[in-house]
Formats: C-alpha cells, sequence, structure tokens
C-alpha cells in the first residue's frame, strides 16, 4: 500500500508542474493572485486618500470634536500638540505612512488606538457577518433554484416580491419589526445586546476570550449561556440576513434560468432527465460561480446594513462603535475605521476573486 | 430620451399598417403595452404605488392635515406617544409631533433628494463616462481605478463621510437635502460611469462614428451628438434602482443622525430612530408608519425598474400565448431593434 502510494506521488507531483507549466504560458493562476494582490494597493490608497482630503475639507478633527467645551487658546494647544496645524500635505504623507505600518490613529474622545478597537469590536461584527451569511444562504439559494423552477408562474411572482421586500426594507426598520413581533408582543426573544449580563460574566473570566460569543460560550460549556447568546443573535441575524438574502434569491433565480436556457440542459432534457433533476443538478452548480463573484461585492451592503443593523439591536461590533463616534463628533476615529473597512472590503475581494479564479479558469487573465 | 432618438426612425415604419401613436411608443407606456400577465401585473403594481407616492409628495402641503414641525393646534399642544385617535389618525411621536402629517411631508423630503440626486449622477456620471469611453488613454484607466474603488466600497459610510464634508452632519431644508443628494450623488456616479463608459467604448468604435470623423466632425460633436445619443438606452434601468437606493441611503444617514435636521423637513430614517425607544415599550405607531412608507415607495419604484429590465431583455420576457403569436411576434420584436434603430438615427442627424 505504502509503496503504492509512493510511486505514485512523483508522478502525480511531475504531473502537476507540467500542467502549471502550461497554465503559465496562458496566464496561470499563480500569476493572476499576483496582479490581482497588486491591484489592492490602488485600491486601498484610493480610498484612504479619498477619505483623509475630504474629512480635512471640514477643517481640524479636534475643534470638531471638543469646539465648544474648550477655550480658544487650549483649542490651540491641542492642535498644535497633535500636529493639525502643519501644511496639509505634510500631514497626508505622515498619516499614509502611518497606514503603511499598521497604525490608524488614535480616537480624540476616548483615546483609543483604532486597531485596538479592531480587535475589541471586529470579533462581534465578524459573528452577526458570518450568521447573516448562513441565514442568506439558507433562505436565498433554495427560494432562487425554486423561482426559477417556477419561472412565470404565480410562486414565482411571489418569490420575486419577497425578494424586492426583503431589499426594499431598510435593515433599521425591518430590525424593530422583527423586535416588536418576537420581543414585545410574543415575548419569546431578548430585545437587544448580544448576550444577557449573566452570561457575559460568565463568559469574562475564561482563560483564552476570543471575542466570537459562541465560541467562547462553549467554552464555557454551560448550556444556559450558551442558549442565552444563540437566542441573542435570531433577531439580528435575520435582519441582516434576509437582506442579503434577497439579493441572492434574485441572482440564483436569473442564473439558473439563464443556464436552463443553454444547449447543454436542453441536450439533458432530451435524454429525459427530469425538470427537478434539471433545475438541482445541471443548472444549479454553473449557476452558482457568478454568484461567488457577487458575494464580494455583497461584503460592501453587508458592511453598510451591519452598521445599522447593529445601532438598531446595541450589538456591541465596529458598526455600533462608528454609530457612537459619528454621534460624539469624533473623526479622527471615524476616518480611521472607515480606512480599516477600505482596507478589508479590498482583502475580502481578493480572496473572493481568487477564490472565483479557482473555480472558473475562464476568470484568470 | 429614447422616445426622441427613436422618433425620426419610427416614422417611416409607421407606412406599415400598424397604428402606434406617439402616446404609446413613450417610455413606460410602450412597455405596458408590450408586457403580459404577470409582468404586467407585476409592473402595473408598481406604478400606482409610485404615483401615490409621488402626488402624496407633491401635494403634501394639502394631504397632511398639520405642519411636519407643529406641536400644537388652537385646542392646544398634541401629547407626546399619543396612541391613534381620529384627531391624530396614526398617533403622535416621542417628540409630539403628528406621525401621519410626518410621513406625508416625509414623502416630500425623499422625492425632493432622489430627484436632486439623480441628476447630479445622471449628469456628472454620464460626462465622466462619455470622456473616459470615447477619450481614452490615461484618463480613462485613472478614472476606472476610482470609480471601481468607490464602486466596492460600502455606500453608507460614503455617504456619511460626504454628509460630514458638506454640513458637518446637521443642517437646513435645502442645505441638508443637497447635502444628502450629494452624498448619495458620489456614491452612484461610478454606476452611470461605468454603464455610460462601456457603451462609449462600444458605439466609437460603430462605423457612423468613423465616418462622423471622415466628414470633419469635431470631438465634442461626435461625443454629444453621435456617442452620447445612442448610448443613453438603459439609463432608464439605472435610473429607477438608483432611485429606490437614493430613498434608502438618505434614510439611512437619518437613522444614523445625519440627515436632516427635524425642525427643517420630516425625513423617515430620523423619526425611525427616535422611534426605537418606543419600541421596546409597545408603541408601535411611530415606528410602522414611517417604515412602512420606505418600504413601499421603495417598493412600488423598484417593481417599475424590474419590470423594464425584464421587459428590455428578450430572453426574460414573457411572451403572449401561442395563438396571439403573429401578433405578440410583431410587437416583440420592436425592442430588439432599439440598438440598430438607435445607431441609425443618430447617423442620419
Amino acid at each position: 500500500m505504502s509503496s503504492l502510494t509512493a510511486q505514485a506521488a512523483p508522478e502525480t507531483a511531475a504531473e502537476s508542474t507540467t500542467s502549471f507549466k502550461k497554465q503559465r504560458t496562458g496566464g496561470g493562476l499563480g500569476r493572476y493572485i499576483v496582479v490581482r494582490f497588486l491591484l489592492i494597493i490602488p485600491t486601498i490608497f484610493i480610498l484612504v486618500t479619498l477619505v483623509f482630503f475630504l474629512m480635512r475639507l471640514t477643517g481640524d478633527p479636534i475643534t470638531a470634536a471638543l469646539g465648544g467645551r474648550l477655550s480658544g487658546s487650549q483649542l490651540h494647544e491641542r492642535i498644535h500638540a497633535a500636529g493639525y496645524d502643519r501644511p496639509i500635505l505634510v500631514q497626508y504623507f505622515e498619516y499614509l505612512g502611518q497606514i503603511a505600518t499598521g497604525n490608524f490613529g488614535t480616537s480624540i474622545s476616548d483615546n483609543r488606538p483604532i486597531t485596538t478597537i479592531l480587535v475589541t469590536y471586529g470579533a462581534a461584527t465578524l459573528e452577526l457577518a458570518f450568521y447573516a451569511l448562513i441565514v442568506a444562504f439558507i433562505v436565498g439559494i433554495p427560494l432562487g433554484m425554486l423561482a426559477a423552477y417556477f419561472r412565470d408562474k404565480g410562486q414565482d411572482a411571489a418569490l420575486r416580491v419577497f425578494a424586492i421586500l426583503c431589499y426594499a426594507t431598510p435593515v433599521f426598520f425591518a430590525g424593530i419589526l422583527l423586535k416588536l413581533i418576537f420581543s414585545v408582543w410574543l415575548n419569546v426573544l431578548p430585545v437587544a445586546g448580544r448576550a444577557s449580563t449573566g452570561s457575559e460574566f460568565e463568559m469574562q473570566d475564561l482563560p483564552n476570550k476570543t471575542g466570537f460569543y459562541l465560541i467562547d460560550a462553549f467554552q464555557t460549556g454551560d448550556p444556559a449561556v450558551i442558549s442565552d447568546v444563540l437566542l441573542h443573535a435570531v433577531l439580528p441575524a435575520l435582519t441582516l440576513g434576509l437582506l442579503t438574502a434577497g439579493i441572492f434569491l434574485r441572482l440564483v433565480r436569473t442564473n439558473v434560468i439563464g443556464t436552463l436556457n443553454t444547449d447543454y440542459v436542453d441536450a439533458a432534457r432530451s435524454r429525459g432527465v427530469s425538470e427537478y433533476r434539471l433545475v438541482r443538478k445541471h443548472a444549479y452548480k454553473p449557476a452558482l460561480i457568478p454568484i461567488i463573484t457577487v458575494i464580494g461585492l455583497q461584503i460592501a451592503l453587508l458592511l453598510s446594513g451591519a452598521v445599522l443593523t447593529e445601532s438598531t439591536f446595541e450589538w456591541k461590533g465596529l458598526g455600533f462603535q462608528l454609530a457612537q463616534y459619528l454621534g460624539a463628533r469624533d473623526f479622527v476615529a471615524v476616518q480611521g475605521i472607515v480606512a480599516l473597512l477600505a482596507v478589508i472590503v479590498a482583502l475580502t475581494n481578493f480572496v473572493v476573486d481568487v477564490a472565483a479564479a479557482i473555480i472558473d479558469p475562464r476568470v484568470r487573465y | 430620451m429614447s422616445a426622441e432618438t427613436q422618433r425620426p426612425e419610427t416614422k417611416p415604419r409607421m407606412q406599415e399598417p400598424r397604428k402606434q401613436s406617439l402616446l404609446a411608443r413613450l417610455p413606460v407606456v410602450h412597455q405596458l403595452r408590450q408586457s403580459v400577465g404577470l409582468q404586467r401585473g407585476m409592473l402595473i403594481a408598481g406604478l400606482i404605488i409610485t404615483a401615490v407616492y409621488v402626488i402624496s409628495a407633491v401635494f403634501a402641503q394639502w394631504i397632511a392635515p398639520y405642519g411636519f414641525a407643529q406641536l400644537r393646534n388652537a385646542s392646544g399642544p398634541f401629547g407626546s406617544q399619543q396612541p391613534p385617535s381620529p384627531s391624530h389618525i396614526w398617533g403622535t411621536t416621542v417628540g409630539g409631533y403628528d406621525v401621519f402629517s410626518r410621513v406625508i411631508w416625509g414623502a416630500q423630503t425623499a422625492l425632493e433628494v432622489m430627484v436632486v440626486a439623480i441628476i447630479l449622477s445622471i449628469f456628472i456620471g454620464v460626462f465622466l463616462g462619455l470622456m473616459s469611453g470615447y477619450l481614452g488613454g490615461w484618463l480613462d484607466r485613472i478614472l476606472v481605478v476610482i470609480a471601481d474603488a468607490i464602486y466596492a466600497f460600502p455606500s453608507l459610510l460614503l455617504a456619511i463621510v460626504m454628509s460630514i464634508v458638506i454640513s458637518g452632519g446637521q443642517s437646513s431644508l435645502w442645505g441638508g437635502i443637497f447635502a444628502a443628494a450629494i452624498s448619495i450623488t458620489v456614491v452612484y456616479i461610478p454606476q452611470y460611469f461605468r454603464v455610460i463608459r462601456s457603451e462609449a467604448v462600444r458605439i466609437k468604435n460603430e462605423a457612423f462614428v468613423e465616418s462622423a470623423m471622415v466628414i470633419g466632425a469635431s470631438t465634442p460633436r461626435i461625443m454629444f451628438r453621435h456617442v452620447l445619443r445612442n448610448s443613453t438606452r438603459t439609463l432608464p434601468l439605472i435610473f429607477t434602482l438608483n432611485a429606490s437606493e437614493a430613498v434608502l441611503t438618505l434614510a439611512g444617514l437619518g437613522f444614523l443622525g445625519f440627515g436632516i435636521e427635524p425642525t427643517a423637513a420630516a425625513e423617515w430614517g430620523y423619526d425611525l430612530n427616535k422611534s426605537l425607544s418606543d419600541v421596546t415599550s409597545g408603541i408601535w405607531w411611530t415606528a410602522i408608519f414611517p417604515g412602512l412608507a420606505i418600504v413601499l415607495s421603495v417598493l412600488g419604484v423598484t417593481l417599475v425598474g424590474e419590470s423594464l429590465n425584464d421587459l428590455a431583455d428578450p430572453r426574460l420576457r414573457g411572451r403572449r400565448a401561442v395563438a396571439a403569436a403573429p401578433v405578440a411576434a410583431a410587437s416583440d420584436s420592436e425592442p430588439v431593434d432599439v440598438a440598430p434603430v438607435a445607431a441609425k438615427s443618430g447617423d442620419s442627424q
């Protein structure tokens, strides 16, 4: 057995290198990844530059945050100490240098480095986005296939109106509605927050806390804590998930209908493959490729939605924190978080594009 | 726009024994006649909802029983968080405003922002897209990279940054409307830019552009007369989709406290933010009505946009029953022709 695998191994290795070489001449995956990675840099650079100059157009951030509360000379002292009275280009290049070394500035209102804020609150946002994507996949993909299967019939129209409703409902209104129904009228789910105080207290003393409440809850091993954390996640996950589910539904429907019109599906149909099997097996997989690409664009929507969902449910993540800083007029913190999100968006798009290129070779350059 | 470009070409076609009045060839009316069954139902439903929305926005002054910032009338103050009653059919808010009046006035604010935002983004986006697509070169490359970067970024965050820049976060009626509209514009320029640019790139290689060059037409003339006129085909679609997104972005800004001051204009997102604490104590009327107003206005505009999108694409368009096939085929074939027709009309001018 072992000799067999040992013999087989070098062969497959040689095979893969030759195929890699072949691919290289026509623009291989490796080259694509490198080019695509280099393209991240101008994207981040443009967004950071844009945000920096836009925010500085309004004046210095210290006056914006503390304007009414300090006297003129005190303000001037603070501005001078922070270096906001230097020429704008000097400040800009200093800022670029800071970002290149991973320093996104320090908030004015509570004097915390932005990177610390990311570490503290990023986990909550990631957890919410993860739940939302699960909801979106579970709801969006099967319903989209169903809509394609019942194309132009009553069921299809109902599903499409449902999809438009998902998209037309602002996340905060969806959140308020769900809260009203499940927390106030039926009183079965908690109103807001990520966990009740008792559970948060129990999770506080864990030796290796991750910030992901579900993982932390499992670490405590207390079923009451686990169910508490899960119950708190239901409404925010539904709120943000339904928004994305509507988009997935429409995408899956259009793409499955598109692939149902192709020749190979006609060929399969003429061989007597059932209509259900056509949708489920033949049209579904090719239809998924564009969806993976589009998920990359949904990251931006998901982040916008997360800011509003977190504010609605007091879910203490990055978006909630951003809304707090907006209220406090702490524009250094806002600028820092926005720049950080720009980096995250650019990186996610890179990962998604590479994933799409691995699945579908036609995408590569 | 598209009706205008079709006119010179469809005239000779009128000699065929098919009667089509000018009315029937107007963009939406044309699609309405073309649609069948469910698609027609969706289009009509969308048109009705949109019409109700526009009417309540335009005639807000006469429909709303009270002003948007009115707290009292002859019989005294309205009172805060009053449940729906004959004098306040949808109750009053925590601030003591009449919910029904604020919802109606809110339609006006949303419509104003929508119109300003769309006009601005069409003009700027179309101009940049045309320049970029037709002229090409380094300008094209830089604009494409910038547009892609903005396009990938969360639109709400960009709108927040813009509204901080424009108004410092709070403002008067028209100041606030322009701040919101410009914030939304910056987000949607890349979409118009992309569409117009790709159309311009396609059209600039057509024969009629080359012949215009041979005649010696100036670059601006070719750009605006020949290329622009033929690249506006898809604009009504993006237009409806962006109109609905503009309403959502405005509401999002208002919800985060970056919209228009409550005394300057009624704004649905702001009202929803204020109703957030009401909901936990079971007060539903301050949240449900402004929320439903947003949902319905976006739903109406989106239904129209979606239907137009499906009708423009022959693969998605529903067909009439086989019995009516000849008629259906004749009327169905027309929109497919739009591209060459438009191209020819641009050529002949």
